[in-house]
């Protein structure tokens, strides 16, 4: 049983108690202990289910790589799932859960998943669930739903605070082990801007457990002194439980730090999302140790052999009584060592190799420890745990020798570099036969904008296991990056470490090697998802030769822990099976994040008030203050309507209607774009821009003005008042002011830069209200100052003056077809302005009305509104505006696209008014339905084979559809635009739009001007 | 003329840095040739200082100029002088391609004081904040989290941040919630 060491445990404080939950039991560890060793030292071995088949799981590693021990941690706002143990410092009253388990950890119905494995096999919902074809809907998906995925997302909000920190640096050391804090040191003594990160909470990485000896002194003595001295440095800065998650082009690089996971705060933020700048990066990321596939090497008590240090060295807990080891390599003696000289008694060290003559074996020997070369385990005895071990030799196919009891074993595979960050922005990688693993190809570094190199990989995670290799590796990784920044580097000699005495490892993936099915298929390759041997080696069977599609195939690999144990012995197992060698099969790709991160630390504060800027005109407090229901208008907020006391929302969008058509009516149009245009090639540039001519225009005078795309589209409209002989300025919709300038500004710095243009976005400076009615002229009078009579500015012209005491810019312009004054004030002066207008406004029965009021307004005249009558596909041409093209212009944006056969043909639909039979409102976007297929005899529809009344594809036909819809309170009925095939040649006609619940609306083609065809009223 | 408010009313905040709504201020787009000696003049005309080269903002008290593209410069003025202001560089650049105007009133604007300030404006900016990079008579436009922004600062400890006056209660939120005591990363 796995228990806690007196006197040991470097890492952790006895003296200090912490009590913590575990499924609401309460237990005991010490304050440095992580989850998986407090779980560890009070005997819990068990801590979760597999995905599949729902196995007993227990901890198999101690760091990031872990794939088994996943759990709940914290409830309510603080709730979160598939948290690793291993990587989880407990504090004072932690709660974790087990998960992936009903109804409990220990007794799990889904485990019967695990007797029918059979039927389980790789690609197995694939294959079963494909027939019949309505059980996936209704039986099928809902029970995969229901026995898998991992823990419960969280039903709280989230009380933490997440933030986003950006830096630029010199160079980022990834990674604070001896490489990193080597590599860190060079490039500090240089007086480059450091920043080294280092995922767990201690500096030094594996080498006080490994027992590494540097430049003489014990490696966590040597740690502490260097880390010490780059404290001092100030062009160094050190941050732990900090983890390199991402490294992308040109030198950008994430790191997620965990700030208050250790110890939950109320003030600082729970996680801090850094985003680096970096000139050269350093990947010391060390390496992880690979699992041994054996029979039952997924049962809990079998663990990775430096972990199984990791736990007596650094924590102080034992994983078990009676370890056996079983190893491919010499490195795995170093945990026998540990454990004897813990009290763990080691009954055996099966070694796979032929023979182990390197100094840590036979240190081991001459402790007395039993070592058997050539041997192998045949199968780990027991059902919930590790009961004992059979051995055999690794030639052969299992014949059992010898059976061994044990509680725990500890195995190892060899290690992998940690080569993820140095894949992510494009470094490639190299196969190293001789350690059987693939490390960064210095000759392939991921490479920035100039071409250079701007990774480099240091220490363990470049291939250099042994800490001499990993000291002079990355010495001359971090040299190379001091260079490529144009410092000198250092003369220093790299700290020196002992050389070992080693024997090389073997390349063993499954013991033994002539394992037979029934072996092979309790094999685990991926403990998280279940994948074993037998799913590699069948995917292989069934042509999945590409380690991309075994991946998703088998699912290896594809779990949280992205298949950080499991992928290169996966690979490993199909290049067997595919007969081919391990670097022409290849690795599946790195992607970042390196281990999961959390969704708070990416949206940083951007949440809450702050998820989404909110725009706010000068008036917005005054709208407020007025009962505004808000409308979202791109990142605005304008009021859609002003409710008054009993009044519902309809009711307030008809008084204020008609009390625009029948009194004045106030409305707030600052947000529309305002774009300031001057240059000698103004005109020119303006007449290229909208599709009528604009350069003509009088000073003094507006224009109402179509911009389309190069493809001809309609893409925004406006009025353009012409300020002075070489200023335009173009008023664009709200939602248009920013992506309108930014398409002047794209065309005049990249076709047209020779001409002299400038252009300005001024939308902001202005407060903008229109005075909309008959007794529009009389509020502004009542205000007193310029002349707004209709000899002094007719419809159509702008003046500058003073409206009261406010220096105004006075338009004749209206989107209502009331008499209309649309006056801009400086923004400062916006919302005194209002209310000075508000209060004149009074006698004449004026009231502000909303954005709604304004869509009905302008529908009972006919005007169109960018994004109800077009979508990105309509040209001006449809909607009846050709007298807006201009025919005299040589060119205009838009001008060639429209010519186009398309375009031109005249079966377009086209904008028509429409007026229901019995004066209901047309459902918005509904379609009409096409009876009449005589008027397009060589559309597809009546081609040979197609059914009168349906399309190419069988459907209905339609001919038209709804763009604007709207009750009139001033018609008092319906009235709609829509784009109807034939368009203004079918007035009078009576034709049918579709309801959703089937039945069809008699409605008749009619001009779309509703109110006031002359104009009589806007021209007053 | 009506009493002309800033966005906020000089609201303000105490964190680990202050974060302080800095009232009107007048500010005139100006585009044109920066290498002319008409827009030069103009400029520096008016605001009394030297013509800032790339990136750079010159700014003394109220008055100043910064750079913000190679043909744009922003000049600042007291907020009661702008009109003025705006006037006398569009007359001295009559015979010239120039683009002049009142933004006063397009603009927010906040100070961002203390030691602090640089750590506040790094959690919402991708610019370089780092002393060495970064110091006063320099300008950056940039972001603040999801809208444009530019900053300078006024002396060693002092930053002025403007940014759309529509999102002046988003940007005081941001920097309000960026310099909230307990977040403190004490980077640089």
């Amino acid at each position: 049983m796995t228990h806690r060491l007196h006197d040991h445990g470097r890492l952790v404080h006895a003296d200090r108690p912490v009590e913590f939950t575990f499924n609401g039991k309460r237990m005991e560890g010490y304050e440095g202990d992580t989850l998986a060793s407090a779980l560890l030292a009070n005997g819990q071995l068990l801590v979760g289910r597999s995905f599949k088949y729902h196995r007993p799981r227990g901890i198999v590693a101690s760091g990031a790589e872990e794939p088994n021990a996943l759990v709940n941690l914290g409830s309510g706002r603080r709730a979160e799932p598939n948290q690793r143990a291993t990587t989880t410092e407990i504090f004072e009253g932690l709660e974790a859960r087990s998960q992936n388990h009903w109804p409990s950890l220990e007794f799990d119905i889904g485990a019967i998943n695990g007797r029918l494995s059979k039927f389980l096999p790789a690609g197995f919902y694939y294959k079963m669930f494909m027939w019949p074809r309505a059980f996936w809907k209704h039986v099928y998906e809902p029970v995969i739903r229901q026995s898998a995925g991992l823990g419960p997302a969280p039903a709280a909000r989230d009380s933490d605070r997440y933030e986003h920190f950006n830096i630029t640096v010199d160079v980022l050391v990834i990674g604070g082990g001896i490489a990193g804090i080597t590599a860190a040191t060079e490039a500090g003594g240089s007086g480059a801007r450091v920043l080294m990160v280092e995922q767990t909470a201690h500096w030094g990485g594996r080498a006080p457990a490994d027992r590494a000896e540097i430049d003489e002194t014990p490696a966590a003595d040597w740690i502490e002194d260097r880390i010490g001295a780059l404290e001092d440095m100030d062009n160094v800065h050190l941050r732990l439980r900090t983890m390199g998650a991402g490294i992308y082009d040109h030198g950008y690089a994430l790191a997620y730090e965990r700030v208050t996971d250790h110890d939950p705060s109320d003030t600082a933020p729970r996680h801090r999302l850094w985003k680096i700048r970096a000139r050269q990066i350093i990947t010391a990321t060390g390496a992880i140790e690979r699992p041994l596939g054996f029979a039952g090497n997924d049962l809990p008590g079998v663990m990775l052999a430096s972990a199984a240090r990791d736990y007596v060295e650094n924590y102080g807990v034992s994983p078990g009584d009676r370890m056996v080891i079983v190893t491919n390599n010499d490195d795995a003696y170093r945990t026998a060592i540990a454990l004897y000289e813990a009290g763990v008694d080691v009954p055996v060290v099966l070694d796979a190799r032929r023979e182990a003559l390197g100094e840590l074996p036979a240190h081991v020997r001459g402790l007395g420890i039993r070592v058997e070369t050539g041997h192998a385990v045949a199968k780990v005895k027991g059902s919930a745990k590790v009961e004992g071990v059979a051995i055999c030799l690794q030639v052969g196919e299992g014949t059992v020798q010898e059976e061994i009891a044990c509680d725990a074993v500890a195995m190892s595979g060899g290690w992998s570099p940690v080569v993820h960050l140095w894949s992510h922005a494009g470094g490639k990688l190299t196969w190293q036969a001789d350690a059987a693993h693939f490390r960064p190809d210095p000759d392939a570094a991921p490479t920035g904008a100039g071409g250079e190199d701007f990774v480099a990989a240091a220490g363990s995670a470049s291939g250099a296991l042994d800490t001499a290799g990993a000291l002079k590796d990355a010495l001359a990784a971090a040299r190379r990056a001091v260079s490529a920044l144009g410092l000198k580097p250092s003369k220093d000699k790299p700290p020196a470490a002992r050389a070992e005495d080693t024997d090389p490892m073997s390349p063993v993936w499954i013991m033994p090697e002539g394992a037979g099915h029934e072996l092979r298929s309790k094999m685990w390759l991926d403990y998280q998802n279940d994948v074993k041997v037998t799913d590699v080696q069948l995917a292989a069977r069934e042509g999945f030769e590409s380690v991309e599609h075994t991946k998703r195939y088998t699912t290896l690999g594809m779990a949280t822990d992205q298949g950080k144990l499991s992928n290169i012995n996966g690979l490993a197992v199909l290049s067997d099976a595919l007969h081919a060698d391990i670097p022409s099969v290849g690795t599946t790709t790195f992607r970042p994040p390196y281990t999961p991160i959390s969704m708070g630390a990416i949206a940083g504060e951007a949440r809450g008030a702050l998820f989404q800027p909110v725009r706010k005109t000068p008036m917005h407090d005054r709208h407020e203050a007025a009962g505004a229901t808000w409308e979202p208008v791109g990142h605005w907020r304008r009021p859609y309507c002003y409710q008054r006391p009993g009044e519902s929302i309809e009711d307030a969008v008809h008084r204020e209607t008609v009390n625009a058509r029948t009194n004045v009516g106030l409305l707030d149009a600052s947000t529309l774009g305002k774009i300031l245009v001057k240059g000698p090639d103004a005109g020119r540039f303006v007449d290229m821009m909208y599709t009528n001519m604009m350069s003509n225009l009088a000073v003094g005078k507006c224009r109402y003005g179509l911009m389309c795309s190069e493809n001809g589209f309609l893409i925004d409209d406006g009025v353009v008042a012409r300020l002075g002989d070489d200023t335009w300025l173009c008023h664009t919709t709200t939602g248009g002011a920013d992506r309108i300038h930014g398409h002047m500004e794209e065309w005049l710095q990249t076709e047209w830069w020779d001409w002299k243009v400038y252009t300005a976005n001024v939308t902001e400076q202005y407060a903008q209200i229109a005075v909309v009615g008959p007794k529009a002229r009389d509020v502004l009078e009542a205000l007193g100052g310029m002349d707004v009579s209709a000899e002094a500015l007719p419809f159509m012209t702008w003046a500058d003056g003073t409206l009261g005491v406010v220096q105004a810019r006075v338009f004749r312009i209206s989107f209502s077809g009331e008499l209309s004054y649309e006056i801009a004030v400086p923004a400062g002066q916006g919302g005194a302005f209002w209310d000075a207008l508000s209060s004149v406004g009074e006698a004449h029965g004026m009231m502000p009305y909303g954005t709604e009021a304004l869509h009905i307004l302008r529908a009972e005249k006919g005007f169109i509104m960018i994004g109800d009558e077009t979508d990105g596909t309509v040209i001006p041409q449809d909607l009846g505006l050709n007298w807006a093209i201009s025919k005299k212009k040589d060119d205009f944006l838009g001008k060639r696209g429209q010519e186009r056969s398309h375009m031109t043909d005249p079966d377009r639909w086209k904008l028509v008014g429409l007026e229901t039979l019995d004066g209901s409102v047309l459902p918005d976007g509904a379609y009409a339905v096409d009876r009449d297929l005589s008027r397009h005899a060589n559309s597809a529809e009546l081609k040979p084979g197609i059914e009168a009344g349906k399309n190419a594809n069988g459907q209905i036909a339609m001919c038209g559809r709804v763009t604007s819809t709207y009750y009139s309170p001033n018609l008092k009925r319906g009235i709609a635009m829509g784009l109807v095939r034939g368009g203004p040649d079918r007035i009078g006609e009576v034709i049918e739009f579709a309801r959703t619940d089937g039945t069809l609306i008699k409605t008749k083609i009619v001009d779309p001007v509703f109110y006031d065809k002359d104009g009589e009223k806007q021209n007053a | 003329m009506l009493e002309a408010v800033s966005a906020l009313d000089a609201a303000s905040f105490n964190g680990f840095a202050r974060i302080e709504e800095a009232g009107l201020r007048g500010m005139i787009t100006l585009r044109g040739d920066l290498g002319s000696t008409g827009v030069k003049n103009a400029a520096t005309g008016v605001a009394g200082v030297d013509m800032p080269g790339r990136r750079e903002a010159n700014c003394v008290g109220e008055k100043g100029i910064a750079w913000m593209s190679p043909d744009e410069l922003l000049v600042l003025v007291p907020y009661a002088e702008a009109e003025h202001a705006a006037g006398v560089i569009s007359r001295a650049l009559a015979g010239e391609h120039a683009l002049v105007a009142n933004v006063s009133d397009a603009r927010a604007m906040f100070y961002v004081s203390g030691d602090g300030a640089r750590e506040v404006l790094a959690k919402l900016s991708p610019a370089d904040m780092h002393p060495e990079t970064f110091r006063p008579g320099q300008i950056r436009r940039t972001r603040l989290a999801q809208v444009p922004a530019g900053f300078w600062m006024r002396d060693t400890e002092t930053f002025e941040v403007i940014c759309f006056r529509s999102v002046a209660d988003y940007v005081f939120g941001l920097l309000k919630n960026a310099a909230q005591p307990g977040s403190e990363i004490g980077y640089f």
